[in-house]
């Protein structure tokens, strides 16, 4: 009846710097929670001096590492700008690891193809890091700066391919697009692979499209407005299919991560 | 060991053991009066890796007709200025689905459940209260009729007084279970709404409700709720609960559960000294899921602090203006509303 191992923690901050433009890097002594982490999971962050602003926010994990984990995080609102201010040896409450994350590739299994956009490449970096087989990452973002830690996608040993949509980086165009030249590449050393995906909702629905067609299984990462994390408030929910029909199911807890054949596309916005 | 327990025994009145925590709700004993708000707890087995839920005075579900419930579409809630604002739509698994799934664990724990019920008819309710009163062990049934979520259920019960007193009524044939009924703040006067309950055989109140309330975001112009408006809760509404509850409080003899941005343990005893019997944390466990205990605790010292040896003392203390004292040991004010009546006047049962 109980979930998986979750705990809530004071986390003290080791360093919190710019990865570029609005992006940051956060990285909390965590011992605790740390080790606990799978693929895919995320911390819910609660940012003290966020007053008025009551809730905590949600964040994948980017990497563990020892007794501490990091996200990799944009500022886009009131939250994210404070916490963007905040200095290593400073507190923060953290709960985690919460969801249901990526299931790790089997030794000799299918060939992970990552599909990432935006800070979704944070949330993908354990899955390759502890994949037993290398794949290729497609990455997507508006302009370069979007285009983040390739690096170190490079330094494990994968295969990067990014495109931007203003064509500064990369290909010009959309993520999808190398994606599906790849799936179609008669060429392709890749016999057997599993599509794996993080970003916003518009890529993940277009990536569920295409393990669809090409009838290859597919993972996303779905991004919903949380509120408590771990499944009692019921804010998170999307359509799954159930039986005949559908029925909700909470993002935090029975995702952030679903099979994409389960989930209803016309029920999300 | 045995010397241990001699020297508890011996402890003086206001030392830690001696102090009394334990409040009544009808024929319920809590052992201590904090519990948590249905709908912000889930089903307490999600909280369970998080707190000690044998602490609590209680543990409250989300709210349950007979029926599965599927709930509104997204976004459901969206935060607001010290507060919330939610359109959850009462989603459920129905009786069964909560008696197969969630039962199980919950009468394990060593206090009580509370099971927060609601229907779109008078013999729903009292068909839902029949199946907890046969299922055995549950330690109260709260009758929300105050959601302002669902089009056919909850508020249009919560803020017809005959509709109210039908319900209650029908659940107190139904059922021998401790009733609690959970009104409405969305009313001109709490007064009569809360005299109905009592009337029609509620045990206890449960006080209040999340506000009807409405949020837009201005880039999109749309409402920030697919549900258009919602209730608000968290501590941006207590000062509103705390004048509910007080009101209410004089109105009636039975207990109350006092509820509306509890954080602290200052909110808490805010809530009892206004005459709530027990406090409910509702909107703050989203947040921090310690924070019943964390109340429980300051409550503890507070009273440490104070040399009150039974926390019953703290119930309906405060000391408006015509009153000489605290009552010393006071389950509600003493003096009637029409002997002392509010600051801008009493608007009485209509
Ligand atoms: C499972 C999950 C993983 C995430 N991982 C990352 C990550 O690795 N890096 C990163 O930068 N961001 C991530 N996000 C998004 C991040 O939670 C939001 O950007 C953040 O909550 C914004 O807070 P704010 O106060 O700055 O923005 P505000 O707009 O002021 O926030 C207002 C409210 O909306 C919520 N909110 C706003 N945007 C989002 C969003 N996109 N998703 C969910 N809730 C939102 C906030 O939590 C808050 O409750 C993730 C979201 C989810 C659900
Ligand atoms: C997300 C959410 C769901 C709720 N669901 C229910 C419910 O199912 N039944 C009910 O009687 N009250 C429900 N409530 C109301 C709370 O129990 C409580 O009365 C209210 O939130 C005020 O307390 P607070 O300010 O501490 O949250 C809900 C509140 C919230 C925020
Ligand atoms: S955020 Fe509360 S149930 Fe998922």
């Amino acid at each position: 009846m109980l979930g998986a191992a979750m705990l809530e923690q004071t986390v003290q901050i080791v360093a919190n710097e710019r990865d570029r433009n609005l992006y940051f890097r956060l990285v909390m002594r965590a011992p605790q929670i740390a080790p606990l982490v799978q693929p895919g999971q995320f911390a819910h962050l609660r940012i003290p001096p966020l007053k008025a602003a009551l809730l905590r926010r949600p964040f994948s994990i980017f990497q563990v590492e020892d007794d501490t984990f990091s996200i990799l995080y944009k500022t886009v609102g009131q939250g994210t700008e404070v916490l963007s201010r905040m200095r290593a040896g400073e507190e923060l409450s953290a709960i985690g690891p919460l969801g249901h994350g990526f299931t790790t590739p089997r030794a000799g299994g299918e060939t992970p193809l990552l599909v990432a956009g935006g800070y979704g490449m944070a949330a993908m970096f354990l899955l390759a890091q502890r994949s037993p087989q290398n794949g290729i990452v497609f990455v997507g973002g508006r302009r370069r700066e979007d285009i983040l830690c390739e690096d170190e996608f490079r330094a494990l040993g994968w295969e990067v391919r990014a495109t931007t949509e203003d064509g500064s980086y990369g290909e010009k165009g959309l993520v999808t697009q190398p994606l599906l030249a790849e799936i179609q590449n008669p060429k392709s050393k890749i016999r057997n692979y599993k599509l794996f995906a993080c970003g916003p909702t518009p890529m993940l629905k277009a990536v569920g499209a295409l393990a669809a067609e090409f009838d290859v299984p597919a993972e996303l990462s779905m991004d919903e407005h949380m509120c408590c994390g771990v499944g009692v408030c019921l804010t998170c929910v999307i359509p799954v299919k159930s039986g005949d029909g559908w029925k909700y199911q909470r993002t935090c807890t029975e995702g952030p991560v679903f099979d994409a054949r389960q989930i209803v596309w016309e029920g999300i916005r | 060991m045995a010397t241990n327990q001699g020297g508890r025994a011996c402890a003086v009145w206001f030392g830690g053991d001696a102090l009394n925590l334990s409040v009544q709700l009808g024929k319920l004993t809590l052992q201590n009066p904090v519990t948590v708000a249905s709908g912000t707890f889930g089903y307490g087995v999600e909280y369970a890796q998080l707190l000690d839920l044998n602490q609590l005075g209680a543990v409250t579900v989300k709210g349950i007709r007979l029926h599965p419930v599927r709930g509104n579409p997204t976004p459901r809630t969206a935060e607001v200025t010290s507060g919330l604002l939610n359109a959850i739509g009462l989603q459920g698994p129905g009786v069964d689905g909560f008696i197969q799934k969630y039962w199980p664990f919950l009468k394990g724990l060593r206090v009580p459940t509370i099971i927060n019920i609601w229907g779109t008819t008078v013999e729903e309710y009292a068909e839902v209260a029949r199946r907890f009163d046969a299922l055995g062990g549950v330690g109260a049934l709260e009758l929300n009729v105050s959601c302002p979520n669902i089009k056919e259920g909850g508020a249009q019960f919560g803020t017809d007084c005959h509709l109210l007193a039908q319900v209650v009524a029908a659940c107190r044939r139904a059922t021998a279970l401790p009733l609690i009924t959970k009104l409405s703040p969305n009313v001109v006067s709490i007064a009569p709404y809360a005299k109905a309950a009592e009337d029609a055989g509620s045990d206890a109140l449960a006080i209040t409700n999340s506000y009807p309330a409405m949020a837009i975001d201005i880039e999109t112009r749309r409402p920030r709720l697919a549900n258009v408006t919602g209730g608000l809760t968290g501590p941006c509404i207590k000062p509103i609960a705390i004048k509910l509850v007080w009101e209410a409080a004089k109105a009636v003899k039975i207990p109350i559960i006092g509820m509306g941005g509890v954080q602290t343990a200052a909110d808490a005893i805010e809530f009892m000294m206004a005459g709530a019997t027990a406090v409910a944390v509702g909107t703050a466990n989203f947040y921090e899921p310690q924070t019943a205990l964390t109340v429980i605790a300051g409550l503890r010292a507070f009273m440490e602090r104070n040399q009150i040896q039974d926390v019953s003392e703290l119930v309906g203390s405060v000391q408006t203006p015509g009153r000489k004292s605290a009552p010393a040991t006071a389950n509600r004010p003493a003096k009637s509303p029409v002997e002392n009546p509010p600051a801008g006047g009493y608007v009485g049962p209509q």
